[in-house]
């Protein structure tokens, strides 16, 4: 049994390791502004996140991450570029699964900085990986990115885009979308009746929703209707992109060969092109390093860029030891106005000695 | 130490659970003044009642302090989250039928689906900036339906009663609640989401996996349900 005083142990160890990179240590609320996180997930977060309350504050969530803190922390008064570490408890109510802990200890490295995006990924990856090394884990690594280009650059409308955009981290809502718009699944008898103008209802109109609403709506349908279907070679495409799951260099190999007729996503390819040169420069071994486009896809929303993350190969139980990703978008939502290229990683010290126990 | 059963302490889903009872041997009766929640069983030994409400016999059946207990499906599944793990069902006992559904108003004839649910929720958003509110108590429930149903920007608004009416009041655009027959969705304009409903459910007779059995005990219980069942 691994005990408190043995993990925060090792946190300390972990943050003294980050600070020896370069990292200042911070320390954050563990009470957030429930507001600022539902606005951020919606709903489902409170699936995920403690919510309290008290009578002037109103709504308070115990913090389920560190990212989102700090990136508020370094938006409103950081100096550029900056590194931060930190570690202490995120809180995750657990409903579905008994044996997952709803308190635990994280160690996180967080790098702000403009100039060299691929080089700061592979900073962060570095050393994470070192940190996690004699473990012997499985990594997995992956690029937000790639997908969202890849329907930007679809043939179609704007609407079209926009719902495929938002439910990038839906893969079941997304494939839905994309089967509709692709014409595979037929309009239902009363949708053409819609279409047509064949729908009428007595009933009036209660609540704050307006009747323009509706008609505006329906237009985006009939628009929609009218609209050409997204070809199904550009569907075979995203399921080519979608498929790709290999070590990076022939991961690399597969995506060129999909940007030729998918030109869209060419800077993203070349910007995970720089991404393994930066890796290999830090002593990465990218001719055994997994690239999975889909993966990062179901994890928290806010990566958009690099994912990663390690898990044990022989205890297929355990969460991710450790994972993190980029996140430019969150900085622009948190940061009324301003912006800054972001990425970091976590580390779950109860977990590594959990697993070092073990061996 | 006796085996006991727990049953809804007022109203039709008492009375109901009674007559279930007595049609097959077993009398169950409420004893004292009309304000005690006190009970009596006749037709089988060592068994003791329990009378109380009926939102609280799930958690009394998860923690072993019930062995038995007679509460709706829904209610079940809102508040235990690992149900399949500390209680099973032994029966459906055939009434005090209800879904759990998703309503809108009917004059959105636009919002057949979850999938226009979404689009709607989206369009909504941008035009308020607020989030698509729908009133429920159910909210686990709820959330999940949605979150299987790949919907996003709604807000899940607490409402414990009169739940049709927070659309009209503007409250709520939207709501989730328990509907038996679809008439108090209709006074209010409003109409169900045309796919399944989120749940359905009916009251039904329980058994806790984790309450103590003796040696004895196990007598009894194996007597009940051959009883109930048979």
């Amino acid at each position: 049994m691994i005990t408190r005083a043995q993990t925060l142990a090792r946190a300390a160890e972990l943050r003294a390791r980050f600070e020896a990179a370069g990292a200042v240590p911070v320390e954050t609320p563990i009470l957030q502004s429930a507001e600022t996180l539902l606005d951020l997930y919606g709903e489902e977060i409170r699936a995920r996140a403690y919510v309290t309350s008290d009578a002037l504050r109103g709504e308070q969530m115990l913090r389920p991450d560190f990212t989102v803190p700090v990136v508020q922390m370094h938006m409103a008064d950081g100096a550029e570029p900056a590194r931060y570490t930190y570690s202490g408890e995120v809180f995750r109510r657990q409903e579905h699964d008994p044996d997952r802990a709803n308190e635990y200890v994280q160690v996180g490295y967080e790098v702000f900085d403009r100039a060299n995006p691929a080089a700061s990924d592979a900073e962060v990856f570095a050393l994470i990986a070192q940190a996690v090394a004699p473990l012997n884990l499985r990594a997995a690594t992956g690029d937000i990115g790639l997908l969202t280009a890849a329907v930007r650059g679809l043939k179609t409308t704007t609407p079209r885009k926009a719902a495929l955009l938002r439910h990038i981290w839906r893969p079941r809502r997304f494939r839905a979308l994309l089967d509709r718009f692709s014409g595979r699944v037929p309009l239902s008898a009363r949708r053409e009746k819609l279409l047509a103008g064949d729908v009428a209802c007595d009933a009036p109109l209660v609540g704050k929703r307006t009747q323009a609403e509706i008609d505006r709506r329906i237009q985006t349908l009939r628009d929609d209707a009218k609209a050409p279907p997204v070809s199904a070679a550009e569907v075979d495409l995203l399921d080519a992109l979608l498929g790709v799951r290999e070590t990076l260099p022939f991961a690399l190999e597969q995506l060129r060969d999909i940007a030729v007729d998918l030109p869209s996503i060419s800077s993203a390819v070349d910007g995970i092109s720089r991404r393994a040169e930066a890796l290999a420069a830090r002593g990465v071994d990218v001719e055994n390093l997994p690239f999975e486009t889909s993966f990062g896809r179901t994890s928290m929303e806010y990566y958009d860029g690099f994912v990663f993350g390690f898990f044990s190969p022989n205890r297929a139980d355990l969460p991710a030891l450790a994972t993190g990703g980029r996140y430019d978008a969150l900085t622009r939502r948190l940061g009324q106005g301003a912006e800054i290229p972001a990425v970091g990683g976590v580390l779950r010290p109860g977990l590594m000695l959990e697993l070092e126990a073990q061996a | 130490m006796s085996v006991k059963l727990g049953v809804p302490s007022k109203g039709r889903l008492m009375e109901k659970t009674f007559d279930w009872f007595n049609q097959r041997g077993i009398s169950l009766t409420r004893t004292g003044s009309e304000r005690e929640y006190a009970g009596a069983v006749n037709g089988v030994r060592g068994v003791s009642l329990v009378l109380l409400s009926a939102g609280e016999v799930p958690r009394e059946l998860a923690t072993g302090r019930l062995h038995f207990g007679v509460t709706g499906t829904d209610l079940v599944q809102e508040r235990l989250p690992l149900w399949e793990q500390q209680i099973e069902p032994v029966q459906e006992l055939g009434f005090g039928h209800a879904d759990l559904v998703l309503a809108v108003p009917k004059a959105w004839i636009d919002v057949d689906t979850l999938d226009d649910l979404d689009a709607a929720a989206t369009a909504f958003r941008a035009v308020h900036n607020m989030r698509l509110r729908i009133a429920t108590k159910y909210h686990r429930l709820v959330r999940e339906h949605l979150r299987h149903g790949g919907v996003a920007d709604y807000a899940l608004v607490d409402s414990q009663g009169a739940t049709e009416g927070t659309v009209a009041n503007e409250t709520a655009e939207a709501i989730a609640d328990i509907t038996s027959s679809g008439e108090t969705l209709r006074a209010n304009h409003l109409k169900v989401l045309g796919e399944e409903p989120i749940l359905r459910s009916q009251a039904t007779l329980w058994r806790s996996r984790v309450a103590p059995v003796s040696a004895s005990d196990r007598v009894v219980i194996d007597g009940l349900i051959a009883q109930l069942t048979g």
